[in-house]
């Protein structure tokens, strides 16, 4: 028999599924023509993907003098917008790596969409430094390989090196591990198609057989993989603190930095799965596996994450106060009272005030509420970026050269252009891919189907079950 | 590469306790499976079936070192003989500065590496037709499988009872 089943946990699949109405209900979407919903969003998506294409295409042609950054201010809405999509991508790691460590059930619910999400995320976070470099064409100078010019190599003691490698490993790792867990699902919508769309499955299904073997295998790979990019996802963001912890500049220079932004992270990335999910749920009518418990659980983690972020923020201030550093002491009263006050208000209140609504239970069962905080939570976590890199850079130690900087036409649709790109490709990932994890969630069933656990048990399985203890 | 094809007997079951049950009792009548398939991983099955370990995590462990040593000490060459360059007064063996990158290829080539093995050994890679034996085992259908290309009637005769009284809701032959 199954795991032992504590009565006080609630179902995660409700409405009494079978194996065989979890596949159709799952690979279902993928096989009907989109619905109105989907086609007006996508028709949204790809205007905000045509706007990047247009405004890359001319940053690149009229330089980087097409944003607003001064000498001064030499990071903008560009850096801000990276830390921000990077961030976000950390939910998807944490819940598909670190929940599976744990042995946390309710993640098979969402697993599937939040590691897409995260790949998403680091593909619109990696344009931005790219772009930033001015000369595109010659990108591949970051990478260490042998060249003609000594060889002369890159600063390996440079963090934004470090970023490079972290960016491009953690990338590489998330779609690997995402696609091992897509292969068989792959599988089960190409048992399912005729005609030229079995051949495009089976292409991209690998062979897939569901052999006992290749499972215990697959199993193994899952668990081994999830071991790995536990520590990797800490080590991204931290590295990306990195770059501004490791320079000398009051307001950066912290060793808090790397388990607040890890946290941050967190934060945002749960407020955007948030989002999607509440989407995805209502639009592929997915209610019966990303139920209010999920919803509820995340909910969980952001007021956590967000009320670390908190502390964090405090502790920044009193930090600066007691070191008794008068340029510690002015960066810190320069981002709560400076030109950018606007914006540490904006900060605080989306990420520190608003999430303790989270407390009550329901609060955090409410979907219209889940679904304002997300967004807000967003916002909050763009703010706080921006305030780290614009309010620090805009009074440094010179003050002939303290400046003001706000962002001109480019950048700002650089920033829109990012959404319509990750949009575009969430909406295309929503057509042609099982969005809940099929067979894990067939795995769950058990343990985890309301006819099986909570209020709604059978009664010949409730026998079932007290008689096998 | 093309196989010879094999004659196999399978038999459908509907739920995964009833495949368990079935694959211990041909284990005790000691009938040769050929292969178990299931929609989802079935826990307890790779003990009953007598599966070893993998060991896909050894080469996981051989494939970080590898990363990690190349990546340490490529660093130290570089910074050491090849080109040494004094940052920030530093000594150019700074090992500390290196361990990001060294940590970040390790999980890199660890990950990689285990990924490719996993297909490799499992037979499986982009456009990998492996035959199936029914549409339904990815769906809701657990399945046993007996090779039978040398078994004369009385033996599958037999093999068919067996499957049929474990609870098979299904029993079919397909060469594969």
């Amino acid at each position: 028999m199954s795991a032992p089943i504590s009565a006080i946990r609630e179902p995660l699949i409700t409405g009494s599924k079978t194996y065989h109405t979890i596949t159709e209900d799952i690979c279902g979407p993928t096989e009907k023509t989109p619905t109105t919903a989907w086609v007006i969003a996508f028709i949204v998506a790809v205007t905000g993907l045509a706007l990047y294409v247009f405004s890359v295409t001319w940053t690149i042609w009229v330089g980087i003098g097409s944003w607003n950054l001064n000498r001064t201010i030499n990071w903008g809405w560009d850096i801000t917008n990276f830390v921000w999509w990077v961030g976000i991508g950390h939910a998807g790691t944490l819940i598909s790596a670190i929940l599976l460590l744990f042995r946390q059930k309710w993640r098979t619910g969402v697993n599937r969409a939040a590691e897409a999400m995260t790949i998403f995320a680091v593909m619109c976070a990696g344009q931005f430094p790219l772009i930033h470099m001015g000369r595109l064409w010659l990108g591949f100078f970051i990478f260490p390989y042998p060249n003609t010019r000594g060889p002369l190599w890159v600063n390996f003691n440079s963090p934004l090196l470090w970023d490079v490698f972290a960016i491009s490993t953690y990338f590489t790792v998330s779609l690997l591990f995402w696609y091992t867990g897509l292969v068989p699902d792959f599988a089960t919508v190409r048992d399912r198609a005729k005609g030229l769309r079995r051949k495009i499955y089976s292409y991209i299904s690998f062979g897939w057989t569901g052999s006992a073997k290749h499972w215990q295998r697959w199993e193994s790979l899952s668990l081994v993989l999830a071991g790995l990019a536990t520590p990797l996802v800490l080590s991204v963001h931290t590295i990306v603190s990195f770059d501004f912890a490791t320079s000398v500049i009051p307001g950066w220079h912290t060793t808090i930095f790397p388990p607040y932004f890890v946290a941050g992270a967190i934060f945002s990335g749960f407020a955007m799965v948030q989002t999607l999910m509440i989407m995805t749920r209502k639009v592929l009518k997915l209610e019966d596996y990303i139920t209010l418990e999920h919803i509820d659980s995340m909910n969980k983690v952001i007021l956590a994450t967000g009320s670390i972020v908190g502390v964090a923020y405090l502790t920044e201030l009193f930090i600066a106060w007691y070191s008794g550093y008068i340029y510690e002491q002015f960066a810190f009263y320069n981002r709560v009272m400076g030109p950018y006050f606007w914006s540490y208000i904006g900060m605080m209140g989306c990420n520190v005030i608003s999430p303790q609504i989270f407390w009550s239970k329901k609060m955090r069962r409410s979907i219209l509420v889940t679904f304002f905080m997300s967004i807000f939570i967003n916002i909050g976590m763009w703010f706080e970026r921006f305030v780290i890199i614009a309010s620090t850079l805009a009074r440094d130690y010179l003050p002939s050269s303290w400046s003001y900087y706000s962002p001109s036409w480019v950048e700002v649709c650089l920033f829109i252009g990012t959404l319509g790109l990750f949009s575009t490709l969430y909406l295309v990932f929503m057509r042609v891919a099982p969005v809940v994890a099929v067979a894990e969630i067939k795995g769950i069933l058990k343990t985890g189907g309301d006819q099986y656990v909570g209020p709604n048990i059978k009664h010949d399985n409730a026998h079932k079950e007290s008689t096998h203890h | 590469m093309k196989q010879e094809s094999t004659q196999v007997l399978y038999g459908l079951y509907n739920d995964e306790e009833v495949l368990l049950h079935a694959v211990k009792k041909a284990k005790e009548d000691h009938l040769d499976i050929m292969d178990v398939y299931s929609p989802f991983p079935v826990h307890g099955l790779d003990n009953i079936l007598g599966l070893t370990e993998s060991r896909i995590h050894i080469a996981g462990f051989i494939y970080g070192l590898i990363g990690s040593l190349s990546a340490f000490l490529f660093m130290t060459w570089v910074f050491t003989r090849d080109w040494p360059i004094i940052f920030g007064g530093k000594p150019y063996f700074s090992a500390l500065s290196f361990i990001p990158i060294t940590f970040e290829v390790t999980v890199l080539f660890a990950s990689v590496g285990m990924v490719v093995t996993f297909y490799t050994i499992c037979g499986m890679g982009p456009g990998v037709d492996n035959p199936t034996l029914d549409d339904r085992i990815t769906d809701d259908k657990f399945c046993i499988a007996f090779d039978v290309d040398n078994a004369d009637e009385s033996k599958q005769a037999a093999l068919r009872q067996f499957l049929t009284d474990t609870g098979a809701e299904e029993v079919n032959v397909k060469s594969i």
